[in-house]
């Protein structure tokens, strides 16, 4: 058992957790905080996408215990102008890029640090950047038009 | 799925996780972005008691120049070296690579020294380096080791580095040629390698054609004499032995192997 | 201004958008214990013992329990006599994966540990994975008292030989539609909490009324003492259907326990124990003339059902044959069936259940009527289509008569998106450059049965019945809220529903609220399936909005001094005609619905509620036609798609963002089977080899194209709203559109078809003459 301190959304966490303990267990279950979810267990749905010190990474592939004194945003973490929600939420509100809403927390998360490496990203930057977040619902289309509707609205600032 | 139960040791010297690999023998593996073997964990294929956290050893991170070769530490990530000024300046064919492995979330984990101390023979990474001539360090009890790539990969998932070595450092040499490239066949645009092929120079080299990254070496003497792009590329899979799977027969692996080859040698001689 | 037809913003997005959604998983009451199966790792094997001695002294462990556990409860609902499902594996387990106990222990962690150590000693029995295994002689009989693998069998009542030998010329093919694994991205779970008071069970499922029924009758608990909820639900596309066994094991081992049970499958589990879909053989026959004319067609289904027959599983077949025409007007047309039981994982209903398979047959045997012909695949498809002023048409099956639809029309609107000419000329060009990749152009039109609502339509199914039902309460605010029967799963029902009541009832959107998916709030109601969610769900909250207009007026009329029929509802008020600023608010018709001093003396306290059962006289008939032009690269076999344009005609939409968004995910899942998906077996051991998302390829972002998605719209005559379901439209119509496409870039290699998943290495080996 290891007490790992995350600074989660900005909050100080202190959990005692077994060594074992995935960051996504850690997030859902130790914090309480369910917006990231869990779709598959070989790392390859993204559904668990979180930021780890600002990067982009699947939070069911890193131990609680490697993100030690660490930041991680999930998607409870992000805010913005539209009534609330981030300009790559709002996004895929406009431009209907979810459904299910399952796979959208890791969507999110993954379009949200795109445009912060790359502000203004073409279709192309778009469906790669998210090469590695499986939805099941949308077929893509949307969803790239919801990441490119929040890079014209502030998204990548 | 979860891994088994474990216990962590975070390190923060070279030298404290070689004491701990020692201390804790064959139960310990070490861990660094965990790209490799949390998966492995995970489906419980690998069960190791401990593992020694070597992902704060700061020395290990970074990429620098010295003399005629980049040192890349063993710790950094794919990421950085896609994103590395160094990298595209001296030895692009890696950049290249590393921007092929896996997706942007496992590029921002996965580290350079993990993905070749797991020695898959699909691994990106390793082809490209072994077509680059790069050499790798490994910090054991009894001193530092340089390791060629030649003697690295040594068979499924098994390379050089004993159980109580640390992989510090991968040295690249400058390339001494424009002419490289890299190619991956994948079922999808997310996937590992079906077959890929990394050329840098009079070098040829196969991902996915056998139990380790192998060199073309028909394909290499062929060029050496003189034959063309084409004749040369039909040897690519001589003294290769790809397996059947889901992704592809063996018969297509080869297949594929004489068309990258091709295709790469293509590219490369036509950079300028 | 109409809220039907506009592009309405989603209800559901700001919660699912912040992670306030609530999935199954993210409930987590105090003291929650955690259960995982116990998973057969033989596909065939008669277990001899389970030694639980190890799994018991491990940390964290409540209990296991086996199939001897429940001996006094019956096999899961819905099966066929002599072949039903067991709640848990007992003397013999029929696939890999296969539930035969099931660990308690205080958290999935210890759960996972505890999970190896349950010790099951097998006797391996022979396994059979396919159709062709399970019928040889002497193949191993899955269930003894039954001497054979065949569920049901109905053969055809004519081999039409008479009207073949007529015919010009004959062609035949065998199509097999691959296994594919469902995969919603949330995989099946359930949490389940049996108190003093009650079940309440939250479970990952389509049809809360539907499970609740059945688990309250194999608990023997009266209904009102068992409540499902079904919160957010994370994909289903048929999949979530199903009575899992877990659904019913859960309730007890909360009950036994004294406390929460939840039991979430992770992926690995899901790719073996969540069913299947598709897994069928066709043989076709088919007859035609010089001119392209299709004079017989004839099909024989064979139906992989795997170990046990799913109450739906066991219906596609019939849905199969049922649409084996298409939409075209073929004179005689046979269809027989038989439906299997092997060693896999049971098969159900996948995004489309029987259709998608009917669709690509008579697709595919299209364009290898066009090959033979030597005529254009368009010019083939035009002249055997049904003509729109031939509905309602009678089909060879009684049952089927299909609505509405103007099959040439759709064609010609997806030929002007597509640039057929421009198209063609570019794959001459490619085909004269030895180093430009092949072009093909594919087509697929077709029609799909849909809107599963008149009687007798899914109780077949396992169903209580087909209706649907809606519920409206008026506040005493004059805000609605909607119950509604059909509970969804990223259909979008709150927006829909709200849009619709809203265009009625004259109330704003945004003093709709819409409540789905718990059977103690929603009176009864069926499920989300088949495309049914618009015309009988939608159907039902605008009847039932009519119904409760009339006494809304009633008391409007009655404030204002007015005749009703000069009432009319808009802004959310109701107004005099022809007397502007005469009007009272539905704040005010709310409030005094509840206060019988200022009712007009006929209505009493409460009036304005509303309940409706929608009951539809027919199905509906969604069609379309869509296009697919692929680019092959000739060294590698590799397919690009180029162009893929959609024309569907659902007919009225009530919202264009959803009705787009629906098609997209189905259009994107049927790319996915023609050229990525197909779930394998070893077929000498019955152990699969595509168990985890490694292994069995799911499409991300860079694999699919941007779709040029056009609408023609027919309306539907069998309910008051014109809709007919676009659910599945996608799913059916595109895999034939993709594959049409590889074949015909294939032409000059003389390839007359290739079975999904068209990988690049088949069509390597097609490029050269290899099978």
């Amino acid at each position: 058992m290891t007490v790992v301190r995350i600074k989660l959304n900005g909050v100080p966490q202190q959990h005692e957790v077994e060594d074992r303990t995935l960051l996504i267990h850690y997030i859902r279950e130790n914090a309480r905080l369910t917006g990231a979810h869990i779709g598959c267990d070989t790392s390859n749905c993204g559904a668990c996408t979180v930021l780890l010190n600002g990067k982009a990474v699947k939070s069911c592939t890193v131990l609680a215990v490697q993100a030690q004194d660490e930041e991680v945003t999930t998607v409870e973490g992000l805010s913005g102008d539209f009534n609330g929600l981030s300009p790559v939420q709002e996004g895929f509100r406009q431009q209907h890029g979810l459904q299910c809403g399952y796979c959208t927390p890791g969507m999110v998360m993954a379009s949200t640090a795109l445009l912060r490496e790359n502000p203004n990203p073409n279709e192309d930057d778009i469906r790669h950047a998210l090469e590695g977040n499986i939805c099941r619902c949308t077929g893509y289309e949307m969803i790239v038009n919801s990441v490119r509707w929040a890079a014209e609205n502030g998204g990548g600032k | 799925m979860i891994p088994a139960l474990f216990t962590h040791v975070p390190v923060t010297t070279v030298k404290e996780a070689s004491d701990a690999l020692m201390h804790y023998g064959d139960d310990a593996k070490l861990l660094a972005g965990g790209h490799s073997l949390l998966p492995l964990m995970k489906l419980r294929l690998a069960t190791p008691a401990v593992l020694i956290d070597i992902a704060r050893i700061s020395d290990l991170r970074g990429i620098r120049e010295d003399k005629n070769k980049l040192v890349v530490g063993a710790l950094t990530t794919h990421e950085q070296i896609e994103n590395s000024p160094l990298i595209s300046k001296y030895v692009p064919l890696i950049g290249a690579a590393a921007k092929l492995v896996g997706d942007p979330q496992v590029r921002n984990r996965g580290t350079i020294g993990g993905s070749v101390a797991h020695g898959d023979a699909a691994s990106d990474l390793s082809v490209a380096l072994f077509a680059a001539n790069a050499s790798f360090v490994a910090t054991g009890p009894k001193g530092v080791r340089v390791i060629s790539a030649v003697d690295f990969f040594l068979g499924f998932w098994t390379t050089a580095l004993n159980q109580d070595d640390v992989l510090t450092e991968i040295h690249i040499p400058f390339a001494q040629t424009p002419n490289w490239s890299y190619q991956k066949f994948t079922s999808r645009s997310q996937d590992w390698a079906v077959v890929s092929v990394a050329v840098s120079g009079s070098n040829i080299i196969l991902g996915a054609m056998g139990e380790i990254p192998l060199r073309a070496a028909k394909c290499e003497e062929a060029i050496a004499s003189g034959a063309d792009l084409e004749q040369a590329s039909n040897f690519a899979d001589e003294g290769t032995s790809p397996s059947s799977d889901t992704r592809a027969s063996a018969d297509y692996r080869r297949h594929l192997a004489k068309v990258l080859v091709f295709d790469a040698l293509t590219e490369a001689k036509q950079r300028p | 201004m109409s809220l039907v037809g506009a592009k309405v913003l989603r209800k559901e997005d700001p919660s699912l958008l912040t992670g306030r959604g609530k999935f199954v998983d993210d409930f987590s009451p105090p003291n929650t214990a955690f259960a995982q199966f116990v998973m057969s790792d033989q596909a065939h094997a008669n277990i001899i013992s389970i030694d639980v001695s190890e799994t018991l002294k491990m940390p964290g462990v409540l209990g296991v329990w086996t199939a001897a556990d429940f001996i006094s409860f019956p096999n899961l609902p819905g099966g066929m006599t002599d072949f039903e499902r067991p709640v848990l594996a007992h003397d013999r387990v029929r696939w890999a994966g296969e539930p035969v106990a099931i660990v308690v222990a205080e958290n999935r962690y210890q759960a996972a540990d505890a999970v190896p150590t349950v010790l099951v000693e097998y006797e391996t029995l022979d396994a059979v994975t396919t159709v062709e295994q399970a019928t040889a002689p002497g193949a191993p009989m899955l269930f003894e008292t039954r001497k054979s693998n065949v569920l049901t069998k109905v053969p055809m009542l004519d081999d039409l030989e008479k009207h073949f030998a007529k015919s010009h010329n004959r062609a035949s093919l065998r199509i097999v539609n691959q296994r594919c694994a469902v995969v919603p991205i949330e995989t099946v779970g359930c949490l389940a909490d049996w108190t003093l008071d009650g079940l309440t069970i939250w479970a990952t499922t389509q049809a809360p009324h539907h499970l609740r029924n059945k688990l309250a009758s194999w608990l023997d608990t009266p209904q009102n003492l068992c409540r499902v909820i079904a919160p957010d639900v994370g994909g289903g596309f048929g999949a979530k259907i199903v009575w899992y066994p877990e659904f019913f094991v859960a309730p007890l081992l909360s009950k036994w326990l004294r406390r929460p049970v939840k039991f979430m499958q992770t992926r690995s589990e899901a790719m073996v124990q969540m069913t299947h879909g598709r897994d069928q053989v066709h043989e076709i026959e088919v007859g035609f003339e010089k001119n392209g004319k299709i004079n017989a067609l004839r099909m024989v289904i064979s139906q992989n059902l795997g170990a046990y027959g799913d109450p739906t599983g066991l219906g596609l077949a019939t849905l199969t044959g049922w649409m084996a025409a298409g939409c075209y007007k073929i004179p005689h047309v046979s269809t027989g069936f038989r439906t299997v039981v092997t060693n896999t994982t049971p098969v159900a209903a996948y995004r489309g259940a029987g259709r998608p398979e009917a669709t690509f047959s008579i697709e595919r045997i299209i364009d290898l009527v066009a090959l033979k012909t030597n005529l254009d695949p368009v010019k083939v498809r035009q002249i055997n289509f049904i003509q729109p002023n031939e509905f309602p048409y009678e089909t060879h099956n009684e049952a089927v008569v299909y609505d509405s639809g103007d099959f040439p029309q759709a064609l010609d609107e997806c030929l002007r998106l597509l640039d057929y000419d421009a198209a063609k000329a570019q794959q001459a060009k490619n085909l004269a450059d030895r180093n430009a990749p092949l072009i093909g152009i594919g087509f697929s039109c077709w029609l799909e049965i849909a809107g599963f609502g008149p009687n007798g339509s899914l109780e077949g199914f396992g169903h209580l019945a087909s209706w649907e039902s809606a519920q409206i309460r008026i506040a005493p605010d004059g805000s609605a809220t909607i119950f509604i029967g059909s509970s969804p799963h990223g259909q979008g029902h709150e927006t829909f529903v709200a849009q619709i009541a809203s265009d009625e009832l004259g109330i704003p959107f945004d003093r709709i609220s819409v409540i789905h998916g718990d059977t103690a709030t929603v009176l009864q109601g069926i499920g989300t399936m088949g495309s049914r969610g618009v015309p009988t769900v939608g159907s039902a909250v605008k009847v039932a909005s009519e119904r409760l207009m009339v006494r809304a007026k009633k008391i409007a009329a009655h404030l204002l001094e007015a005749a009703e029929q000069d009432i009319e509802v808009k802004d959310n008020a109701f107004n005099v005609r022809g007397t502007p600023g005469k009007k009272v608010g539905w704040s005010d018709v709310g409030l005094t619905s509840f206060q019988p001093l200022r009712l007009p003396p006929e209505l009493q306290a409460g009036t304005l509620e509303e309940r409706l059962f929608h009951e539809s006289p027919n199905f509906s008939y969604p069609s379309g036609a869509y296009a697919c032009v692929v680019e092959v690269n000739r060294k590698t076999g590799k397919v690009k798609i180029q162009k893929m344009v959609v024309v569907d005609d659902c007919g009225t939409v009530i919202n264009p963002l959803l009705a787009e968004g629906q098609v997209h995910g189905g259009v994107a899942q049927g790319i996915a089977q023609a050229l990525y998906e197909q779930v394998s077996y070893d077929t000498s051991t019955g152990q699969p080899i595509t168990a985890n998302l490694i292994d069995y390829l799911i499409p991300s972002a860079p694999d699919l194209p941007n779709y040029i998605a056009g609408r023609i719209t027919t309306l539907c005559p069998n309910n008051p709203l014109g809709a007919k379901g676009i659910g599945e439209s996608g799913a059916v119509g595109s895999p034939p559109a993709v594959v049409n496409a590889v074949v015909n870039a294939l032409s000059s290699f003389g390839v007359e078809h290739i079975d999904m998943p068209v990988t690049s290495e088949k069509v390597w080996h097609a490029m050269n003459g290899r099978k």
